[in-house]
């Protein structure tokens, strides 16, 4: 009997040990395997644990965190959520994140390694590290100028400060609350389905995202490039335009909204916003000439980040004459999003230097230790100094006496361009109106802002669609927050 | 103090050969040294689990130490009373896994507010103690129990049919129901039938062993000597089949055909025991949709997740494993309550093994390892076949359900639903667990008394 006990006890041993080598294979050979599958929610457990780190503008945090006491215990918060929404994207436990949400979402939920204090030590400890803050460069005053300025019409604003390249504005309306995403409720997943199906797209970040045939304001890259080709030596010379100018290889008349386009001086067809003048400029300068020009001012770019990415604004490279025509006045294939018209008016306002825009001035730890600071961008010569001088002269001309007198600021000295973008299939589409625009306080030695902004235009208001009517005065409101403080 | 074949009167089935009396050492001072051990260790996850979560020492954990360590002095006291004889490992062991346990079950009803299990559960486990001190002081020899074996096997099959009459609880009909109240009688069964197997197997097992006809190399046992305990043993699993109870028919099974090799020696009988399980398993696994619906999850565990349904309880447990990795995420701080319902009771060890991690969920392992072998060996020592096969009996029943639980949480076997012993939240299998230690520390104490005595060679 005892033979046959020891070996029952043998058997238990053999149980054990089945045991312990399979509790090693779950524990530690499939760990990686099991950690990873996606119906596994330890890893949102675990980022939801903690409040997320916040994104501030002028020291104030935009978001904040609400401690729900539920297994994704913490949501995401949003002061001013509709106004700041184009910056701070949503971050939601059922919808994942987006904009600086998702550019930033390792530092703010504290899985970025470099928030640790040493290298390796959260894989050591096994801690996990307080989200850290996001310092935008945005200036608040003007988010709102731009927020309250679009009020109830769809469009969006973007300004720049031209000597950095930060991004004081980004604003696209219709907005959302971001906030009603967060959570995972019902109601969460009622308004996202709600939001998506809004034709009017509020969740679609026109100012970065989307992109508009830029109109008239892209008279600024034509004369540009027909300065620096030397195809304009002198602003006040008559240029040899015909009124109405017919597209080269076509029968197709460009005419002109306003009189006197014909034989006009480049400072009179860009204080008129002559399509004629400029149609021909862009064919005289050829198509070599408007791309290199275009992509100097950041067309055709698909790289540009802010740190989201920035959609890319097109200058079709293959056209013949007549379409090079067209696309010099912004029209046929030439889109631009918000952000990159701002970043033309930017060009010129800074002397024909530029920076790449970038929203992100710091990041900090939560105690307020730096993480990583934006630093100095490499500026870029688009133009000549010259060159950039005489734009400046022609832009204060059209604020000054004419179509863009409503951008005015007293005692500031203000350079901006109107558009008016036809789009749609004969033109059946109710037009865009641009404005871009800079700024100079009386105190200051250069320009502190550029703006642009669209505004899609309705059925109702089709006649009265202009980018001096209802776009320079939204500009000159971000333009004057700026200068104010 | 009693001497365990001394004044109790009972004939035992084959006479004591008077052997040499050479006692084993008493070993009392190391058991209370050890209790000691196991009471500070489970207050000291209690204090984890409060730091942990709140980042504050929990309120009760005073009166917890006090209540645990009171229970462990008494049990402790009687052992020293009426068995000093007994291997200083079992109460120590037994009380660290109920410690153990009150303080995962603490720290899951943190997780679920509504339904608070902890403090059942110490009442339970107290109850359990008290059924320990009683059999401790009251069976001064195990052999007594010999003389109860038909009343034991008749209260057995009674516990096992009682619940056909009460209502099934999440597709197993092993629950009776009175006021709230819930016991499962099956758990008492196992230590019943344990008695009834031993006692029986112990008065026939020549008969068993040598009698009969031969068929092939196989010594078949005279059908009358064979037929009262296959009859129970079908009727058992019969029962259990019948309430889908499968780990419990399955423990059953094990037992009976561990106790059966033991009494006789017959590794034939362990052929015939293997193949008619895997026939029983295969049929049961094919027909039975409950039964096979565990099969299937066992098999392919995230096919439900595959099929867009999300994990069900054997991933979730799977899960829990790999989340605690080696180290384990530390008592309180892991996420095991996202595996649901009988996360308290069958899933229990995935708790453990997400926040002790392998190491701790290893030396968990260890601890049952260590019971079931000092269980062994008091009944190596016992001098009398049916202490022997008790002994045997109640370690292997611990082995075999500790194999089938943590098998089944583990993915190393289908699942079946059965209580980790004195971890697991349920007060009928606490009692029971208790009883099996007292019924060891009995056996154990008759056998390191008169270490030098051989019921046989």
């Amino acid at each position: 009997m005892t033979r046959n006990i020891r070996h029952a006890a043998v058997f238990c041993a053999l149980l054990l040990v089945a045991l312990v080598v399979n509790a090693a294979r779950v524990q530690i050979v499939q760990k990686p395997e099991y950690d990873d599958n996606p119906a596994n929610r330890r890893p949102d457990i675990a980022r939801y644990q903690q409040p997320r780190g916040d994104i501030l503008v002028g020291g104030g945090a935009v978001t904040g965190s609400r401690d729900t006491g539920e297994h994704l215990r913490f949501e995401r918060t949003y002061a001013d959520g509709p106004m700041y929404a184009p910056i701070t994207g949503f971050a939601s436990q059922a919808y994942g994140t987006t904009l600086l949400e998702h550019a930033e979402d390792g530092l703010l939920s504290g899985a970025d390694p470099m928030l640790a204090p040493l290298p390796l030590w959260n894989d050591v400890t096994g801690a996990h590290n307080p989200g850290g803050d996001v310092v935008t460069t945005i200036h608040g005053a003007a988010q709102r100028a731009a927020f309250e300025g679009l009020g109830g019409r769809k469009g969006a604003v973007a300004a720049i400060e031209p000597a950095t390249g930060r991004v004081l504005a980004l604003v696209s309306t219709p907005s959302y609350d971001p906030q009603l995403l967060s959570g995972n409720s019902a109601a969460a997943t009622r308004t996202w389905k709600r939001l998506n199906a809004d034709p009017d797209k509020p969740m679609l970040n026109r100012a970065v995202s989307r992109t508009y045939p830029p109109g008239s304001t892209f008279k600024v890259v034509t004369a540009a490039a027909a300065l620096e080709a030397g195809v304009i030596r002198d602003l006040d010379a008559p240029t040899r335009s015909p009124d109405p100018y017919t597209l080269p290889g076509t029968r197709t008349k460009l005419t002109n909204e306003a009189d006197g386009c014909r034989n006009a001086s480049l400072r009179e067809a860009f204080e008129w916003s002559c399509n004629t003048v400029f149609a021909k400029l862009g064919v005289d300068v050829g198509v070599r000439g408007m791309t290199a020009m275009a992509e100097a001012f950041g067309f055709n770019d698909d790289g540009l980040r802010v740190p989201f990415p920035v959609a890319r604004s097109t200058f079709d490279t293959s056209v013949d004459r007549a379409q090079l025509g067209l696309s010099s006045i912004g029209q046929y294939n030439t889109r631009a999003t918000p952000l990159q018209m701002a970043t033309v008016a930017a060009a010129v306002a800074g002397g024909g230097q530029v920076r790449s825009p970038y929203l992100v001035e710091r990041t900090l730890r939560a105690g307020g230790s730096l993480v990583a600071a934006a630093g100095s961008r490499p500026s870029r010569e688009v133009m000549r100094p010259s060159t950039a001088a005489l734009l400046k002269e022609l832009m204060t001309g059209v604020v000054d006496k004419g179509t863009g007198a409503k951008a005015a600021i007293p005692g500031a000295t203000v350079g901006g361009k109107t558009g008016t973008a036809q789009h749609g299939v004969g033109n059946s589409g109710t037009p865009y109106a641009w404005f871009i625009s800079w700024a100079r306080g009386a105190g200051d030695i250069e320009p502190k802002v550029a703006v642009a902004v669209v505004v899609e235009g309705t059925a109702s208001d089709r006649q009265g669609v202009s980018g001096g009517g209802l776009a320079a005065p939204i500009a000159r409101a971000v333009m004057e927050a700026v200068l104010g403080g | 103090m009693t001497k365990a074949g001394t004044g109790t009167g009972i004939t035992v089935a084959q006479a004591d050969t008077p052997a040499p009396v050479a006692r084993l050492p008493r070993r009392r001072g190391i058991e209370l040294a050890l209790i000691l051990m196991a009471v500070l260790l489970s207050v000291f996850g209690y204090c984890n689990v409060g730091l942990a979560q709140h980042d504050a020492l929990p309120p009760g954990a005073a009166g917890y130490g006090a209540g645990l360590g009171v229970l462990a002095l008494l049990a402790h006291l009687a052992v020293r009373l009426r068995a000093p004889y007994a291997d200083p490992l079992l109460l120590p062991i037994g009380v660290l896994l109920n410690g153990l346990g009150l303080v995962l079950i603490y720290r899951l009803d943190l997780e679920t507010p509504g339904d608070r299990a902890a403090p059942t559960q110490l009442v339970w486990s107290t109850l359990g103690v008290a059924l320990f001190i009683v059999v401790v002081l009251l069976l001064r020899d195990h052999r007594v129990l010999q003389r109860y074996a038909y009343v034991c096997v008749a209260a057995a099959l009674a516990l096992l049919t009682v619940p056909i009459f009460f209502p099934a609880v999440n597709g197993a009909r092993i629950w009776i129901r009175i006021e709230g109240f819930s016991i499962q009688p099956g758990e008492f069964a196992k230590v019943l039938l344990a008695v009834f197997f031993a006692a029986y197997l112990a008065a026939n097992r020549s008969a068993l062993a040598y009698a009969g006809r031969r068929v092939w190399r196989l010594q078949l046992p005279t059908g009358r000597v064979l037929g009262p305990i296959l009859a129970v043993w079908l009727v058992s699993v019969g029962v259990l089949v019948l309430e889908r109870d499968l780990g419990t028919s399955l423990l059953f099974f094990g037992l009976f055909v561990v106790l059966l090799y033991v009494a006789t020696g017959r590794t034939g009988w362990i052929a015939v025991g293997l193949l008619l399980a895997s026939l029983g398993a295969v049929a049961v696994g094919w027909l039975e949709p409950h039964v096979h619906s565990r099969v299937e999850d066992w098999l392919h565990p995230f096919a439900s997740i595959e099929a867009g349904h999300g994990p069900n309880q054997l991933a979730q447990s799977l899960f829990a494993f790999a989340a605690g990795g080696v180290t384990g995420t530390g008592l309180g701080l892991g996420h095991s309550v996202l595996i649901g319902f009988a996360v308290k009771s069958d899933f229990i060890l995935a708790t453990a093994g997400e926040e002790l991690g392998f190491l701790g969920l290893s030396a968990v392992f260890l601890l049952y390892g260590l019971l079931v072998e000092r269980g062994y060996r008091a009944g190596l020592g016992a001098r009398d076949p049916f202490g022997r096969l008790l002994a045997v009996g109640l370690s292997s029943i611990v082995a075999l359900q500790v194999f089938v639980i943590a098998g089944g949480v583990t993915g190393l076997i289908p699942l079946t639903g059965m209580a980790m012993p004195f971890l697991a939240q349920g007060g009928s299998s606490v009692v029971t667990n208790w009883a099996i230690v007292a019924l060891l520390i009995r056996v154990s104490h008759a056998a390191r008394s008169q270490a030098g005595g051989r019921a046989e060679p």
